[in-house]
């Protein structure tokens, strides 16, 4: 039996199902990094002295990564145009180029990371730090859950471009409404974790 | 849609990706004004924000959506800005964490 309204917009909606689904999902997501920026503030204002994020944090290797996540949003909708167009090739370029920034992005959080590993700076050593610990490893494991389905339909899951492509559009739709989430999420994390 | 509203779209997505590299840069920048805790945390957030909605309005379409999708999200925005509030109501009963 097939799954109904895969393609065709519900009446009552207006929306296929799956992007319906994708905006609830994306809705209880808001709350799930809205508990932690409330703790963060619950945190920062209960003392006098919060430390600056440049005392822990490298500024410029987060601002390559900002450049890195707003660059894959860029090409993940690209490929999702490239589909619209009709243009496999396309679809292909521009969804292997935001894999690559994805990785780009995980190879730099890797880096810093393991920085304050050395320096002996880990999430019980304050608050500041349990945070910023909790906050982006929390961010960390969407890109790699974004990196596993974006992976999978650049991949096997490509072939359902041949068999119901407008299907195939539609799933890359919600994938690119999941990763610019992640990208949105990461706007708010880098200035109030790494410059307020 | 038809091929030259997706290649319309095309071009608004390349400004946006324009604007919203030139706003990191901008919040790099006010990190580093002599403007004081709160005017420089105003700034920093009010930047994100501008951010924030380009990426939801032009990358994620919500210019342009259903009503579902928007009731979605005002009861979405409401429970957030409680969320939020929460912890700066407690400010004013002089709670502190040591």
């Amino acid at each position: 039996m097939d799954i109904p309204f895969n393609v065709k917009e519900r009446p009552d909606t207006g929306l296929y199902n799956g992007k319906l689904g994708i905006w609830l999902f994306l809705a209880s997501e808001v709350m799930l990094f809205g508990g932690l920026f409330s703790a963060y503030i619950f945190l920062r204002t209960g003392v006098d002295n919060w430390p600056a994020g440049t005392e822990y944090l490298n500024v410029p290797l987060a601002t390559l990564n900002t450049l890195f996540l707003i660059s894959s949003s860029v090409t993940m909708v690209m490929s999702w145009a490239s589909l619209k167009l009709n243009d496999f090739k396309k679809f292909k370029l521009y969804s292997g180029v935001t894999l690559l920034f994805a990785f780009g992005f995980l190879v730099i959080k890797y880096f810093e990371y393991t920085a304050k590993f050395s320096h002996h700076y880990y999430p019980s050593t304050n608050n500041f730090l349990g945070i910023y610990f909790t906050m982006t490893g929390l961010h960390v494991l969407h890109v790699l859950g974004g990196i596993i389905v974006i992976g999978y339909f650049f991949g096997p899951g490509s072939k359902m471009w041949n068999t119901d492509p407008e299907r195939f559009t539609n799933r890359i739709e919600i994938v690119g409404l999941y990763w610019h989430f992640v990208d949105l999420v990461w706007i708010f994390l880098f200035p109030v974790l790494y410059l307020l | 849609m038809t091929p030259e509203e997706v290649k319309h779209h095309i071009k608004t997505y390349i400004i946006v990706f324009v604007a919203l590299a030139c706003l990191t840069i901008v919040t790099v920048a006010i990190s580093y004004l002599d403007i004081g805790v709160k005017a420089g945390i105003s700034l920093g957030l009010l930047v994100a924000t501008v951010k924030a909605s380009l990426v939801a309005c032009y990358f994620m379409h919500l210019i342009d959506e259903k009503t579902t999708i928007y009731w979605t999200l005002i009861a979405t925005a409401v429970a957030f800005l409680i969320l939020i509030f929460l912890p700066i109501g407690t400010m004013s009963a002089q709670v502190r964490i040591y």
